[in-house]
């Protein structure tokens, strides 16, 4: 790491001009307080007119007097407890890197054996934990709910958690796997193979696997792109693959339905230029305990 | 005649012991920060912004982002719960000029880098309200129509290298060709999604 500390020569420094500055104020109080011509209250002025306006030479106000000396001895005594002067640490030895330690070594003992105790219990036994999935709906709100909605239920381009459709599989396992690691989706685009009458005939074929409303000789065409294209990945029946999160083309869950675009022409959109789902890896930043809880949450929000 | 009378009507030399009165401050609590280390040193791993994302740093400047968003995580435990882990100051050697900012009226976005997708940028940058309902932060459509011509990028870099920021010759010279047709959101999103990356898990 770096070395914390001030070169000896600005150590030096810092310290000097730091009391330079205060033996300066304390000396500039002192001297007024002696030029006062008189020590008490007085009807004389200091001689200076302007525009028929005068000053009382009226002495500083002693309680203004000692209010200064009052802040230089704070200031001292501030020096000697804190760090200010130069290298020196004060006599408290405070830092706020420090404070920062102390503060998350006690949030440890308070809490550490609250989520060790969650974390010794299994993901169904907690989805049926009230007190775990109060925590666990904080750790959503605070980190999920940005990208999965306040109540799990999804957006354009955002899975919706609550219903029974899973990409990569509804098991506590492999949920926890989503939040742990990640998931980096990646459909590519089929503009430049399929051209423009291939998106439109695959896309007729898409929608009618989930037996929407289709162009019967438009899909006949489209069926062989899709083996060609799709199948590998979305299945030749068109189930979908949840080891690569390839969705299930036959149910009635679409993911890439843009709110202004109707189902065929989000699917011709999402033919055309591919999609790239990103779920960001969770573990790095909340470590295991959390993703522990908030995996019992997410699993609890498809149980209901 | 008292020595503040003689003072008070030279308004020169008044200036001037101001001048040298307010420099103790800054000659304390500044100029030693030039001699440490601490501050001076990059941290371990990290490198220059691209070229893109230089210019995408210039858009968040331009549309003010960072008098909403601070970029510096405090040593708090409540901050480094949220954010990740409290800024450091070799973070901010190449930060030319520095966008700590001193107003959070959105998050901070120190460590933003990695925590949202793409396409959530891209989302959220279109309409916030999209993805985050009760959001009080503007739209920036205008991002996703305007291509960067590349055309000074070349030059901001060479003045970020006398500043001492170490790019090499062959990123300078490539500056243009790789930032060249690029839409703007695209250039705000790479500088995003690489902030605060360096210092992450540690």
């Amino acid at each position: 790491m770096f070395n914390d500390s001030l070169p000896t020569f600005w150590s030096i420094w810092v310290a000097l001009i730091t009391l330079l500055v205060i033996f300066g104020c304390l000396w500039l109080v002192m001297a007024v307080r002696k030029s006062e011509k008189y020590k008490e209250e007085t009807e004389n002025t200091v001689g200076h007119a302007f525009d028929g306006i005068e000053e009382y030479d009226n002495p500083l106000p002693h309680w203004w007097y000692l209010k200064f000396l009052g802040t230089i001895v704070f200031g001292l005594g501030y020096l000697v407890l804190y760090p200010g002067l130069g290298n020196f640490q004060g006599i408290l030895n405070w830092s706020s890197t420090g404070q920062w330690q102390e503060e998350m070594a006690a949030a440890e003992v308070k809490y550490g054996p609250v989520f060790a105790a969650f974390g010794k219990k299994s993901i169904e036994e907690l989805a049926s934990d009230p007190a775990a999935l109060e925590v666990g709906g904080r750790l959503f709100a605070n980190n999920c709910a940005v990208c999965h909605g306040s109540g799990g239920q999804g957006a354009y381009g955002f899975p919706n958690l609550t219903d029974a459709d899973w990409l990569y599989g509804d098991s506590p396992e492999k949920i926890k796997e989503s939040l742990n690691l990640g998931r980096v989706a990646n459909m590519p685009a089929w503009q430049s193979a399929l051209g423009d009458s291939g998106i439109e005939e695959t896309a007729h074929y898409v929608v009618s696997l989930s037996g929407r409303a289709h162009d019967e000789t438009l899909a006949a065409k489209g069926q062989a792109h899709y083996q060609t294209y799709c199948a590998a990945c979305h299945m030749p029946t068109g189930e979908g693959m949840q080891m690569l999160g390839a969705p299930n083309l036959t149910d009635d869950v679409w993911l890439y339905k843009a709110p202004n675009l109707t189902i065929l022409e989000s699917v011709k959109q999402t033919l055309r230029h591919g999609r790239q789902g990103v779920m960001p890896a969770q573990l790095p930043r909340l470590g295991e305990d959390k993703v522990h809880l908030l995996t019992a949450y997410v699993y609890s929000l498809s149980q209901q | 005649m008292k020595a503040h009378d003689y003072i008070e009507k030279r308004l020169g030399l008044l200036g001037a012991l101001i001048v040298i009165v307010i420099s103790f401050g800054g000659l304390a609590e500044i100029v030693p920060l030039f001699h440490m280390s601490k501050t001076t040193t990059p941290i371990e791993g990290m490198k220059p912004w691209n070229a893109l994302q230089l210019e995408g740093r210039d858009i968040y400047i331009r549309e003010g982002c960072h008098v909403c968003h601070t970029q510096m995580v405090r040593p708090f435990r409540a901050e480094t719960e949220r954010y990740g882990h409290y800024s450091v100051a070799g973070e901010s050697v190449w930060e030319r000029p520095f966008l700590w900012g001193s107003k959070r009226t959105g998050p901070d976005l120190a460590r933003v880098g990695g925590r949202y997708s793409d396409d959530w940028h891209r989302a959220h940058m279109y309409n916030p309200r999209d993805v985050v309902p009760e959001s009080n932060m503007p739209a920036f459509p205008w991002l996703f129509q305007h291509t960067l011509s590349g055309e000074d990028t070349a030059q901001k870099m060479r003045v970020m290298q006398t500043l001492g920021v170490p790019y090499t010759d062959q990123q300078i010279e490539n500056a243009r060709e790789t930032v060249r047709g690029k839409t703007e959101i695209e250039a705000l999103i790479a500088y995003l999604q690489g902030l605060g990356t360096v210092m992450k898990g540690q």
